[in-house]
Order: structure tokens, then C-alpha cells, then sequence
């Protein structure tokens, strides 16, 4: 069988760099399969996708070096838009990809640039709007829609063409659980119907990782290796849970779905202790011991006799005193409303995720609380001034919202989804300086926060080099030097690799142990499980689940992290939980 | 007669009918003709807009022709020449030294200075809404559909910033809302800098990727081999540029009243006959197909016809009698109404009622 795509030692440099991005990568996907592209933040996995429909380095600049084929076009005599009827390309993020304003015209727009006749494209698009199941969605302005219905309008706009390679890049990134799952359905639809080649590069490989038939691994020096699943996620630098459980518990060959991992683990489920065994995250609530009675209902259908445990003791606090207090927050937007009457409590230690899916009012909510956001009605209140030396209100109640916003973020820092809007210096030294400045704190303040958060960037460095973690930790350093008692993260986690997520976790973790609440929203319930001891899920602008992470985030199919499918009915959520209960060989 | 479906006019229609009102206006110091005018866009549109984003920004263009008005008011006020006899009020006046061209400020206010002002200024405003309308009523990315393929790199250009540019709105209020975040609400040129570099970026960001969509999709790809494609000589670039050069003059020879009749009609057509093969030559090489093509019959004809009826009401009148066309201003006097030019001016208004209604 002939490959569809081929590398011959390739290697690409962009123009300034001292070292190139791929470094002699010899490749060869065949037709119909789907490979996954996976590595770190920053490795070259854009630069490998964009080779393939040769946009590197035609587009980006760049020199290449080697020989790229698609279906025996060369990439050096073919610019990206003479390879428009072989390679389907959709971006990172769909919506820039837009050219027109409706469904329709946008599955169309390929067709009439390869001069397709007008009575062919009348039936490819209805063929396409039925594959992806987006057919009541025709006539809609591509704005209005949703993330996943978005996704799969891209998707479907570079399908109408007939391409024979479909080149995604971090299709499910920034979607929900259930948007995510829409995609993937179309996907491997595409892949096991139609025979189409997918190349695909993904953070969030736990999503991807079974349907997969081969991926490509990118190292960060630009080396490139390919093998079977199984094989390459066995020493990958970047591994789901389901390939840590199965490495630590040293399953051979290493499961990839969910069903293969839970038809070995039945002596791992046998020989761990029914409930995990709380480890040091205990410290975080340990200083506020609190009676946990479950007063108010809870999503949850866990066996009674399994109390949580209680490093996860959150939610409905009793009698501790909280730090942040709204009531009613209601939230509008023109005729929409975002946040119907929302009432929650944060307490002072915790870490609170909130979830939901795409467009449930969670960032609506956050900035509200911050204060800044629009609030229709409803109260909002926060305790001043309890930690640390930036006292507003002294100790007494105070609705941020009514402050200056100088003062506001002294109570309550917002770290907002796009965290780049809030960096306009040169250097990560400026930055730091300025936020020095800004918050009236000692020199060297941020850039000490900085250093614990992510050791070892450069202050030279230009924001926008940073990598996507490392920004993240800037913005966050930023608003923690106004020291704020309570810390809103909003989507901090798009875009990182497991490193990068598990250098944030631990980084909130501190924070919350010092004393802090930090309520953050996410759409990825391996970060929370790791990270959150308590849950509030929203839908339609109103909660309607809130309680510790093990009880609202088991129970449900979607939102259930892979530990916790694997070991149910066991009530374990990460792989950490499962090392501290059961130490390897000759334990236990 | 049975309703037509409702669908979309052509773009192109749209666009000759404003454009045919807009000259109309450029033509004319009438205020009543103009105030015609207005009445009659603003029925069409009220009548034939859509739901688009785009139908919504008409009233920011009739914003906008009042705020010229009254600019052009205020300017006069303030510097400009007072002349006439019916005297209004007075302004605190000062004359600026010789070095300062000795303008004087304020001053006396008469009736008549003013009204040419504000006629010159609703004149003005008047083109402006006609745009607006154009803007209204035909979607400008279908209009983009009929642009040449020999203009590609254009087309990309243009297709870029009529996407990001109501972004650029969305990105600046979030990079606002985003200051607030550190504690900045102060003023200034430091928060120029503050906007504008985040805002600056995410749009270079969004520019490019949507470039790098509509390559990588296939815009302006050429059927012939590409390294044929390259060498493709003077003809077509040349025949373009003479062309629009030869149109230009024409277009200001039948604009203006005092050059000769031959430097007018049949200059534009000859330039424009020029400039299309022009494009036709650079455009050989690009082939495309239309989705669901607009059709161009009946109300489209109707339409066309109607913005060229005006302006050659308009242009008849102005050679015939060119004082009917303006206010006279000194000495005052009321406002003629040429019956030409009325005619054809309410003839513009049958689009609103003959096309088909919009999709809703």
C-alpha cells in the first residue's frame, strides 16, 4: 500500500532559530490511518502538521530540508492551496478559520475555490451536513454556534472537497466533555467509513489515545519517533492516566480504552484498600477540620458506607466562616441570561473547580465574582483583608464590586481565560517590575511568586516566546503580588501538556495550603481530580451540582476521570491515589 | 402578481443603485433633493435590510452624517467665512496674527453663511448614508465573491480585514475588561500602549490564521502548472492600469460641468472595457465556482436601473439648469424643485417595494 504521507529527513529551521524545530524526521503514514501526534507544549507538533500540507514552510517561512510527499505531490513544488483538494486542514481554533458568515456558504467555500460544478456542491453539502450531523444547523451564522457544533463546521468545510488526508491540530482542545465526544464521533466516522487519513495532534491524549493507529511522538530536540500505540506511550514523555495506572501497575501490552484497562485491573482492584488512603493533600483541610454532614443533596449515586475521604472533605461547610459569599448572582447579557441566581460559598483552603459545559455561565460567574464582570442583581460579598499584608475592609465584609478595581483585586484576583490580554511589556523583568508597581509591593515580589511557580524563565525573555504554561504562571504571579485572599482561574488549563498541568495543580495546591480559596473553572476532569477537593457543576446559568470532587465527579459518565472508570466502583480519581495506597512490588 | 420567494438580491445591484444616489448627492446642493434622498434610502433599507450584523450598522452611518453636519456647523462657527446679511448672533471674535494666516475666529453669525454650511455638510452626510445603505442591504463578503481572480492578493487582503475588523472590536473590550484585572483604570497615553499592543497582536494573530485558512483551502489556486503561472508578462497588468487611469479621467470629465463632452462617456467606457480585459487576462489562470450563484433578472435589473436613472436625472438636470441643483445662498432664496430630478430620485425608491423581501 502506498503511504499517503511520507517524510524523508526532513528537518525545518525557522528563520533566527539556532536549532531546527524537526531534525531529520523520516515518516510514512499510510492510507487510512489515523495517526496521533503527541508531545510537549512547543515541540514542533504544529510544525509537523503544517509540513504536511506544506504551510511550513511556504506560509510560515522557514528552511526546509528533505522531502515531504502527499499521495506523490512534493510540498516544494506545491503551495498549500494547489494541495487544497488532497489535504483538509482545520487550526487550532475554528472560528479564525471562518471565511464566510453561514454553515452553508462555509461548506461550500472550498469547493467553489476548486471550481467545482454547482449542481456537485448542492449534493456534497448536504452529504456533509447529514455525515456530521450538523443538518439543522445549515442556515445559522457560524457565530451563534456552539464549540463542538463550530468544530465540526470546520471539519466539515474542509471534508466537502474530498480530501485524502484530514490534518487536525487539537481538535477537542478547547471543548467540553460532551463537545469533545461530537468531534471524536465524527472523526473516527470519517477514518473507519470513508478511509480518509487523519493526522491529528492532541494535548488531551487520554480522549484520542484509543482510537488511534499509530502515533508519532515529537521530541522536544525535534527528534520524531512512530510506532504502534502501545509501544510509544510505554516510554512517552507525555502520558495520559490510563498509561501511568497501566505503567505503574505494569499491565503488558499497555491498555489504551477504558474497557481494555478495567479487563486487567480486576487483581489491582482486588488488592487495593476500598478507599484511598489520604495523602498530603490533607494538610490543605487539616487546618480547618470540619464536620462534613451532607446536608444538601448531592448528585451522587455512591454506596452509602463509602464516606469520602477526607482529604476530598469540602463543599456545604457547616460552620466555617466563608470567604467569599454571593447570593442570587444573576448575570445578563442583553436578553440572555448567563448566571440565574447563583448562591455559593468558597471557603478559605479549598480549591473549588467549577464545570459545565461550553457557555454555562462560568466565566460569566467568575468575573462577576471578581467584581469587574456585570452583575444584574444579587450580592457578593468577601471577607477583607484575611491574609496577608494587602488588609482592604480590615476584616469586615466588603462587595468587591464596589471598589476601585485597584483595590478589587487585592481581595480577589482573576486570572481571565485569554491571560495574554493582561501582558503589554517587552520583557518578563518589565512585567514583573510593573506588577511590583502596581500593587504597591516590595521589589521583587512578582518575580519571586514567578520563581516558585515556574523556576527558571528567563526575565529577558518576551512574553509572547513564553510557552503556554509559562505565560500562564506569569499572569498568575501577576495577581497573586497583590497578595488576594481568593484566586479565580478561569480555563487555566487549555493548552498545556501534563507537565505544565501538573506543575499548576501543584502551584494551587500551595496556595490553597496557605490559606487561600481558589475557585477555578475547567473542562478537564483529570486536572480536577487531581487538583479540586470540591465540585460545582452549571448548566444553563444555574448550578446544579456541588459537592467533593469524588461524589459529583464519579457519578457521572462524563465528567468521571479514567482512574475512576477503571477502579470503579472503587472510589479512586487519580493515579496518585492509587500509589499512595498501594506501594508497587511487595507492598500491600 | 404572485410574491417572489423571499431571497438575497445580487450585491452588485445594491451596490450600482447607492452608488447611482451617492453621485446623485455629490451632484446636487439642493436641500430639498438631498433630504429626497435620505427619505428614500431610509425607506429602502427599512423595507429591504436583513438580520445581518452588517444591516444593524446602518444606523452608525446615519450616526455618523449627523455628526458631520454638526462638525461642519461648529467648524464654520468657529473659522469660518461669515458672510450674509441676515444677521443671527454673535460670537466672541479674535483674529489670529498674520503668521497664523490672520483667520478669524467668531465673530458675527449670519443665516446665510450658515445654511451653506450645513448644506455642505448634509451633502456630505447624504453620501455617507447612501454607503451605508449599500452596506445594509448586500452582504459585502458576497459582494467579495464577484471580485476578479486576477486580484487574489487583494481579495485576501480584503477579505482578511472585513472579517477581523469586527473583532478588533470584540478583542478591545475584553482587553479593557482585562486592565481592570490589574488595577489599571487610569488614562493617558501609557494605556494607549496597554490596549493597544494585546489587541494589536490578537489581531495580527487572527489575520494570519485566516490567511493561512484560506490558503490552505485553496483561494486563488490556478489550474495551470505553477511555474507557468509565474511568468505572465505586461498584457494583463498594463491593459488594467491604463484602463483605471482611462476610467478615472472619465469619470471626471462626466462629473465635472465645464470639460469637454468628449473627455467624459466615452473616455470611461473605453477605460473601463480596458480595465475588465486587463483582469480577464491576469485572471486566466483562476478558475472558481459560485454556490448557489445570485441570480442577476428582473429585480436586479430594476434595481441597477434605478440608481442610473437618478444619476442621469440628476446629470441632465445639472447641464440643463445648474441652478436648480443648489440652494441659492446670496442673496437667499427658497429652494427650486426640478422636476427631473425629483422624478428621478422617487423613482430609486421602487426597489424598496418591487424586489423580493430579504430571508428572514
Amino acid at each position: 500500500m502506498n503511504p499517503a504521507v511520507t517524510f524523508e529527513q526532513v528537518s525545518l529551521t525557522y528563520a533566527g532559530e539556532p536549532a531546527p524545530a524537526l531534525r531529520a524526521v523520516d515518516l510514512a503514514i499510510e492510507e487510512g490511518e489515523l495517526a496521533l501526534v503527541v508531545g510537549r507544549t512547543g515541540s514542533g507538533k504544529s510544525t509537523l502538521l503544517g509540513a504536511v500540507n506544506g504551510s511550513v514552510p511556504h506560509f510560515t517561512g522557514g528552511t526546509l530540508a528533505g522531502r515531504v510527499t502527499v499521495c506523490g505531490r512534493d510540498t516544494r513544488t506545491h503551495r498549500p492551496r494547489d494541495l487544497a483538494d488532497l489535504v483538509g486542514v482545520v487550526g487550532q481554533d475554528p472560528v479564525a478559520g471562518f471565511v464566510t458568515d453561514t454553515v452553508e456558504e462555509e461548506l461550500a467555500y472550498g469547493m467553489e475555490q476548486l471550481a467545482l460544478p454547482a449542481a456537485v456542491m448542492r449534493k456534497r453539502v448536504e452529504e456533509t451536513l447529514d455525515l456530521l450531523g450538523i443538518a439543522d444547523l445549515r442556515s445559522r451564522p457560524l457565530a451563534q454556534l456552539s464549540g463542538g457544533q463550530q468544530q465540526r463546521v470546520a471539519i466539515g468545510s474542509v471534508l466537502t472537497t474530498h480530501p485524502r488526508v484530514l490534518v487536525l491540530d487539537e481538535p477537542t482542545s478547547a471543548l467540553d466533555p460532551t463537545g469533545a465526544e461530537e468531534v471524536l464521533a465524527a472523526i473516527t466516522r470519517l477514518v473507519h467509513d470513508l478511509g480518509v487519513t487523519v493526522v491529528l495532534a492532541e494535548h488531551r491524549i487520554e480522549r484520542v489515545v484509543q482510537y488511534a493507529d499509530v502515533i508519532v511522538h515529537v521530541a522536544p530536540s525535534g527528534l520524531v519517533t512512530s510506532g504502534l500505540p502501545a509501544v510509544v506511550m510505554a516510554t512517552s514523555d507525555v502520558a495520559p492516566p490510563i498509561v501511568e495506572l497501566g505503567r505503574y501497575a505494569g499491565w503488558s501490552p499497555l491498555p489504551l480504552s477504558v474497557r481494555d484497562a478495567r479487563r486487567v485491573a480486576g487483581p489491582l482492584r482486588d488488592a487495593l484498600p476500598p478507599v484511598p488512603i489520604p495523602h498530603d493533600r490533607a494538610v490543605v483541610n487539616a487546618r480547618a477540620p470540619v464536620p462534613m454532614p451532607h446536608d444538601r443533596a448531592v448528585v451522587s449515586a455512591r454506596a452509602p458506607h463509602l464516606s469520602p475521604p477526607p482529604n476530598r472533605a469540602a463543599g456545604n461547610g457547616g460552620d466555617r466562616p466563608s470567604a467569599l459569599r454571593a447570593r442570587a448572582v444573576v448575570v445578563r447579557h442583553g436578553d440572555l441570561v448567563a448566571v440565574a441566581a447563583v448562591s455559593l460559598d468558597l471557603y478559605a483552603g479549598e480549591v473549588t473547580a467549577l464545570m459545565g459545559r461550553n457557555g454555562a455561565g462560568k466565566s460569566s460567574l467568575m468575573w462577576a465574582l471578581q467584581g469587574t464582570g456585570t452583575r444584574a442583581s444579587g450580592s457578593v460579598s468577601v471577607r477583607g483583608g484575611a491574609v496577608g499584608s494587602g488588609a482592604v475592609g480590615s476584616g469586615a465584609d466588603v462587595d468587591p464590586a464596589t471598589l476601585s478595581p485597584a483595590q478589587r483585586r487585592r481581595l480577589v484576583g482573576l486570572v481571565p481565560q485569554s491571560a495574554s490580554d493582561l501582558l503589554y511589556l517587552d520583557t518578563v523583568r518589565e512585567e514583573c517590575a510593573q506588577a511590583d508597581r502596581e500593587s504597591s509591593a516590595a521589589p521583587g515580589t512578582c518575580a519571586a511568586h514567578l520563581d516558585t511557580l515556574a523556576p527558571g524563565i528567563p526575565p529577558g525573555r518576551h512574553p509572547r516566546d513564553l510557552s503556554e504554561g509559562q505565560r500562564l504562571a506569569l499572569v498568575l504571579a501577576i495577581q497573586l503580588t497583590a497578595d488576594p485572599p481568593t484566586v479565580l482561574l478561569d480555563e487555566p488549563t487549555r493548552g498545556l501538556d501534563y507537565a505544565a498541568k501538573a506543575a499548576l495543580a501543584g502551584a494551587l495546591t500551595d496556595l490553597a495550603a496557605a490559606g487561600r480559596t481558589v475557585l477555578l473553572s475547567t473542562h478537564d476532569v483529570e486536572f480536577v481530580a487531581t487538583v479540586a477537593g470540591r465540585v460545582i457543576v452549571m448548566a444553563e446559568g444555574d448550578v446544579v451540582a456541588d459537592g467533593p470532587t469524588a461524589d459529583v465527579v464519579v457519578s457521572s459518565p462524563a465528567f468521571a476521570p479514567q482512574v475512576a472508570k477503571i477502579l470503579a466502583p472503587l472510589p479512586y480519581l487519580t493515579v496518585r491515589d492509587v500509589r499512595h495506597a498501594h506501594p508497587p512490588v511487595g507492598g500491600s | 402578481m404572485v410574491p417572489a420567494l423571499p431571497r438575497a438580491l445580487h450585491p452588485v445591484a445594491w451596490w450600482l443603485w447607492a452608488i447611482g444616489l451617492a453621485v446623485a448627492a455629490s451632484l446636487t446642493a439642493n436641500p430639498l433633493l438631498l433630504a429626497l434622498i435620505l427619505a428614500v434610502v431610509t425607506v429602502v433599507v427599512v423595507n429591504r435590510r436583513t438580520t445581518s450584523p452588517w444591516a444593524r450598522a446602518f444606523r452608525l452611518y446615519v450616526v455618523l452624517g449627523a455628526f458631520v453636519v454638526l462638525s461642519r456647523l461648529v467648524l464654520h462657527l468657529l473659522v469660518g467665512l461669515k458672510v450674509g446679511e441676515h444677521r443671527l448672533f454673535w460670537l466672541p471674535s479674535l483674529t489670529l496674527p498674520a503668521w497664523a494666516a490672520g483667520i478669524n475666529l467668531g465673530g458675527t453669525v449670519y443665516l446665510e453663511g450658515l445654511l451653506g454650511a450645513g448644506i455642505q455638510g448634509l451633502r456630505l452626510a447624504t453620501m455617507i448614508v447612501c454607503i451605508g445603505a449599500a452596506n445594509a442591504l448586500a452582504n459585502p463578503k458576497r459582494l467579495l465573491r464577484a471580485l476578479p481572480g486576477s486580484l487574489q492578493e487583494v481579495g485576501t487582503a480584503v477579505v482578511v480585514s472585513v472579517t477581523v475588523a469586527p473583532q478588533l472590536a470584540e478583542s478591545v473590550g475584553r482587553v479593557l475588561r482585562a486592565r481592570h484585572l490589574r488595577g489599571q483604570n487610569a488614562g493617558g497615553l501609557r494605556s494607549v500602549r496597554q490596549v493597544a499592543l494585546p489587541v494589536l497582536q490578537d489581531t495580527l494573530d487572527r489575520s494570519l490564521a485566516l490567511a493561512a485558512a484560506m490558503d490552505s483551502r485553496g483561494y486563488g489556486r490556478r489550474v495551470s502548472e505553477p511555474s507557468q503561472s509565474r511568468r505572465r508578462g505586461w498584457a494583463a497588468p498594463g491593459a488594467s492600469f491604463a484602463g483605471l487611469i482611462g476610467a478615472s479621467i472619465g469619470l471626471y470629465g462626466l462629473l465635472s460641468a465645464d470639460t469637454p463632452a468628449l473627455l467624459g462617456a466615452p473616455l470611461l467606457a473605453l477605460g473601463l472595457v480596458l480595465a475588465v480585459v486587463g483582469l480577464r487576462l491576469g485572471g486566466r489562470g483562476v478558475r472558481r465556482s459560485t454556490y448557489r450563484p445570485d441570480p442577476w433578472v428582473t429585480p436586479e435589473w430594476l434595481t441597477a436601473a434605478a440608481g442610473l436613472v437618478v444619476l442621469a436625472a440628476t446629470l441632465v438636470e445639472s447641464r440643463l439648469d445648474p441652478a436648480a441643483m443648489s440652494q441659492q445662498v446670496l442673496p437667499l432664496g427658497w429652494p427650486s424643485l426640478p422636476w427631473p430630478a425629483v422624478t428621478g430620485i422617487l423613482l430609486a425608491a421602487l426597489p424598496g417595494y418591487l424586489t423580493p423581501e430579504p430571508p428572514r
